[in-house]
């Protein structure tokens, strides 16, 4: 069976799977990392949302093969250490907001966050509601609202 | 964590609610059956016998301990357990862990989670054991310290007094050695409260963030690999026969592949492989239990099935009728379970609302007493009236059986929409009569086809039957009358359920017949005051019977500026709904301008957007205003989801979604950039329910503002559902490939 390298949150991590099998399960099903989470498996929901060199994409898309050896993949679990803190900005601002209801969500809402305001700060200008309205996240419980403030306040502070 | 050393359990005497305060109004009034007797009183009467079960534990470290008997499910109880506790036995917050309870049989009735009912049913035994907990340790410190008990006080998790102190972990034991008394206690008043009503964060909020929070598809058990069912094309299809069992189970990572009562189940390595096999497996099917059955088949049974209205009355009159379709009730953690079956016994986790009726299920389908069976309820990645079955764990067992080795069954989220759970499409008819300034009659006839509420909610029901002023009708039915109510004077209001037809999944959804019921009433009372020259606001304020009805629906007209001048194409709803002792007020602004309609969303539906909402509500007793403001938020998404966008469409014998781009949910791109919740003061001394109460009121109020925006007042919900706003992914295979194009979308 083929064997897949890459980094891991910091580690370097090899598995042997079929090259076919989405980084998803990989990452799920054989490392045991499941702050990525399954809502769809279509790259729909969003709610295993990570990063793949620091911008955020969706593992139940990505076949591992596609993964190179060098690729540094980051799920909520080490989002901490990519500033080297206990907690990334924007997991602070989601706790002082209190928006997490059932949780599900809220990993690939907080990857997907970090990548947005990393994004818009590139292009030099403010997080706007568009690109708030842009973000496609679901989240069934509806902290829609309380996402939008903890998103501006957790830029404010990255 | 210690082994707990001392436990506290409460035994209550039977709890009385106050008569709730009514005032008179201008209009006439209605009797309601709900003022003396509603659902949320049945379910906390039918608990209580048992409530003396529940127990607090302390430990050792100083820490205290609650195994909940309830689900959490994204609500907020555990967090709000963990206050009243904190409050009544007199620790800091964070040295409360509440987890949740296995299924319980000796609980009866006591351990079902529906009906906004958790605060209300468990707000007295919870503190009660606590504070049990706290005179058991006061008595103790007196021992330890020699002071005497009535000079010592427990704060922060310490008796102090005579100069000295001590920890509760140091009394644990000793608090647990002495003999066994039924003690009297006295609960804190609501004017000491230091916990109770202050806002407080959830105390799982840090692992939900750090993706530590353990739902049941991340629990670690053993050789519980991945599975997953091929599912008919049409609902509840069985299979027939399949043609390359001996292929799929030689594909890449399949370990087992059989046939059980609702598919083909598949177990592998991955879930990735256990849906390259579902794709792969080739089955033929016998006909689902709606063949060939559409949206308009439904529709016309739902007529042919309505009470007659009468004749036509000599007085004015509105007569409306209302269609509600399908919707899917479906929470973002698809129906899922990890089973362990052997053959003697069998432990099974997933997250329950219904636990002891699920572990009797699960008994029963295996051949195992329920004794043997292992019931764990894991937190629960939302519910929406979903989790009070237990479809998975079903499945789950069923599975682990076959293949002689654990699981962890998920279901595709194709499946989850298409075959999970929906709420029953419905109509519902109004007709209002008034005369001079009253209206002297109102009348709701709701058709719906049948709610599936064989969860252990028939069962409390049941058992409470002879206490009934309904008298013995189906559960269905008490349901109904017990949770409707007339909050407006509006002389004879009467309202019927019939329920016609069966062979859909229907469960009840959050805020079960309320939303389309208030909707549809809501809708009719904004007609009336139009042909009684009224305003809305000032027409419902007028005709509300009761004052904290009054209130909430002040409090939003005052913030959102009601009456406020906004361009045509925008305009304003209001409306109330009251519920579970709780009241409930909701103010929108809508936009159905064309520039906002027709914005260009990717595989998404724009249509009109809420750009403000404001919502006004009283629980009574308010525990955690932080939480009753997050169901608020989470109530007003779903109803503004009701009205405008989301619905399943029946065509042939099978629901079309297969995605959350197919149904469209709230998203970011409809969610108002403006909302603000007001919690009332609390205005009594016991907890109302919240977890679904704004579900109705949002629906309406989007509904009312959209009649207002457009001159029309909307009568088929959502209202988009005549527009198919998607490409329908095939039935067969029954779940969409894995897409590998990931890459192309970093951003």
């Amino acid at each position: 069976m083929p064997q897949h390298t890459f980094r891991l949150n910091g580690e370097q991590v090899t598995v042997e799977v079929e090259d076919d099998v989405r980084l998803l399960w990989v990452l799920r099903d054989l490392l045991g990392v499941t702050g990525p989470k399954y809502g769809c498996g279509i790259n729909v929901c969003k709610a295993c949302t990570s990063h793949l060199n620091g911008k955020a994409v969706n593992p139940c898309a990505i076949p591992v093969g596609a993964v190179r050896p060098d690729d540094e993949v980051t799920t909520i679990e080490g989002l901490p250490d990519t500033v080297g803190r206990d907690l990334h900005p924007m997991q602070e601002a989601w706790l002082e907001q209190d928006v997490a209801q059932c949780g599900y969500c809220q990993p690939g809402q907080i990857m997907t966050a970090v990548a947005l305001v990393r994004r818009v700060a590139a292009e030099g200008r403010a997080i706007t509601d568009a690109d708030l309205d842009g973000i496609r996240n679901i989240c069934r419980c509806g902290t829609y609202p309380r996402i939008r403030e903890a998103i501006r306040a957790g830029a404010a502070r990255m | 964590m210690a082994a707990p050393t001392l436990v506290a359990a409460a035994e209550l005497g039977l709890v009385g609610r106050p008569a709730q305060a009514s005032t008179a109004t201008s209009g006439i009034p209605s009797a309601e059956i709900t003022e003396i007797l509603d659902l949320n009183d049945l379910m906390t009467v039918a608990a209580l016998p048992t409530s003396g079960l529940v127990t607090v534990e302390v430990h050792a470290d100083g820490t205290v301990s609650f195994a909940l008997p309830r689900a959490e499910v994204g609500q907020g109880i555990t967090t709000s357990s963990a206050m009243l506790i904190a409050e009544e036995l007199g620790v800091p917050l964070d040295r409360v862990r509440v987890g949740l309870a296995d299924a319980r049989p000796e609980l009866v009735f006591n351990q079902l989670t529906g009906a906004s009912n958790t605060t209300i049913s468990t707000y007295t035994p919870i503190r009660v054991a606590a504070a049990v907990a706290r005179s058991r340790l006061l008595r103790a410190g007196a021992v330890e310290l020699g002071v005497d008990v009535g000079r010592l006080r427990l704060v922060d998790g310490v008796v102090t007094g005579g100069g000295l102190s001590i920890g509760i972990g140091a009394l644990a034991e000793r608090a647990a050695s002495l003999e066994v008394l039924r003690v009297g206690v006295t609960l804190k008043d609501d004017a000491e409260f230091t916990v109770i009503g202050t806002p407080r964060n959830r105390v799982d909020a840090l692992a939900a963030v750090t993706g530590r929070k353990q739902f049941a598809m991340d629990l670690q058990v053993p050789d519980a690999w991945p599975t997953m069912i091929c599912r008919a094309p049409t609902i509840n299809g069985k299979v027939r026969a399949v043609g390359n069992l001996d292929a799929v189970r030689a594909m890449p990572g399949v370990s087992d592949v059989g046939v059980v009562s609702t598919g083909v189940a598949v177990r592998a390595r991955t879930f990735g492989q256990c849906i390259d096999a579902v794709r792969a497996l080739e089955v033929s099917w016998k006909a689902g239990t709606v063949e060939g059955r559409s949206d308009d088949d439904v529709l016309e049974e739902l007529r042919r099935a309505e009470a007659p209205m009468g004749l036509k009355p000599l007085v004015p009159h509105v007569d409306a009728t209302f269609t509600f379709r399908f919707r899917s009730n479906s929470a973002l953690e698809t129906n899922c379970a990890v089973a362990d079956v052997r053959p003697d016994r069998a432990e099974v986790w997933s997250s329950l609302k219904s636990p002891i009726v699920a572990k009797k299920a699960i008994a029963a389908r295996l051949g195992l007493s329920p004794g043997a069976v292992t019931v764990h309820v894991t937190e629960g990645g939302g519910s929406f009236g979903r989790k009070l079955f237990f479809d998975a764990a079903l499945e789950a067992a069923e599975a682990s059986k076959l293949f002689g080795k654990p699981v962890r069954l998920m279901w595709h989220r194709a499946d989850d929409s298409r075959q999970g759970r929906t709420h029953p499409m419905a109509r519902s008819r109004v007709r209002a009569t008034h005369l001079a300034g009253s209206v002297l009659s109102f009348r709701q006839l709701h058709t719906s086809v049948t709610t599936d509420l064989g969860h252990g909610l028939g069962e409390v029901i049941t058992a409470m039957a002879a206490s009934l002023p309904v008298g013995d009708v189906a559960f269905s039915q008490t349901f109904f009358q017990l949770s409707q109510n007339m909050p407006y004077d509006f002389g004879a209001s009467t309202r019927q359920l019939r329920e016609t037809g069966r062979g859909f999944n229907t469960g009840s959804m959050r805020n079960v017949y309320s939303p389309d019921m208030t909707c549809a009433r809501e809708l009719v009372v904004d007609q009336l005051a139009r042909r009684m020259g009224k305003d809305s606001y000032q027409f419902r304020r007028a005709f509300l019977r009761d004052a904290r009805a009054r209130a909430v629906l002040d409090k939003v007209a005052e913030v959102g500026g009601w009456g406020r001048k906004l361009p045509d194409g925008v305009a304003q709803g209001i409306a109330f709904h009251g519920e579970y002792h709780s009241m409930n007020a909701v103010l929108v602004e809508l936009d159905t301008r064309p520039e906002t309609t027709q914005r260009r969303i990717r595989d998404g539906v724009a249509g009109p957007r809420v750009t403000k909402a404001v919502v006004a509500v009283d629980v009574g007793r308010v525990v955690n205003p932080k939480g009753l403001e997050a169901q608020m938020l989470g109530c007003l998404m779903d109803g503004i989801a009701l009205t405008l966008t989301s619905s399943l469409h029946l065509v042939d014998g099978h629901f079309l979604e297969a995605s959350w781009d197919n149904y469209f949910y709230t998203r970011q791109w409809n969610t108002p950039p403006e909302v603000q919740v007001v919690v009332m003061p609390s205005t009594g001394s016991e907890p109302g329910g919240a977890g679904e109460l704004g579900v109705a009121a949002s629906m309406a109020a989007v509904a009312c503002a959209y009649g207002r925006a457009t001159g029309t007042m909307p009568t088929d919900f959502p209202i988009n559902h005549d527009t198919l706003s998607f490409e329908p992914k095939p039935a067969v295979p029954p779940v969409p490939a894995s897409p590998t194009d990931g890459l192309t979308w970093a951003q």
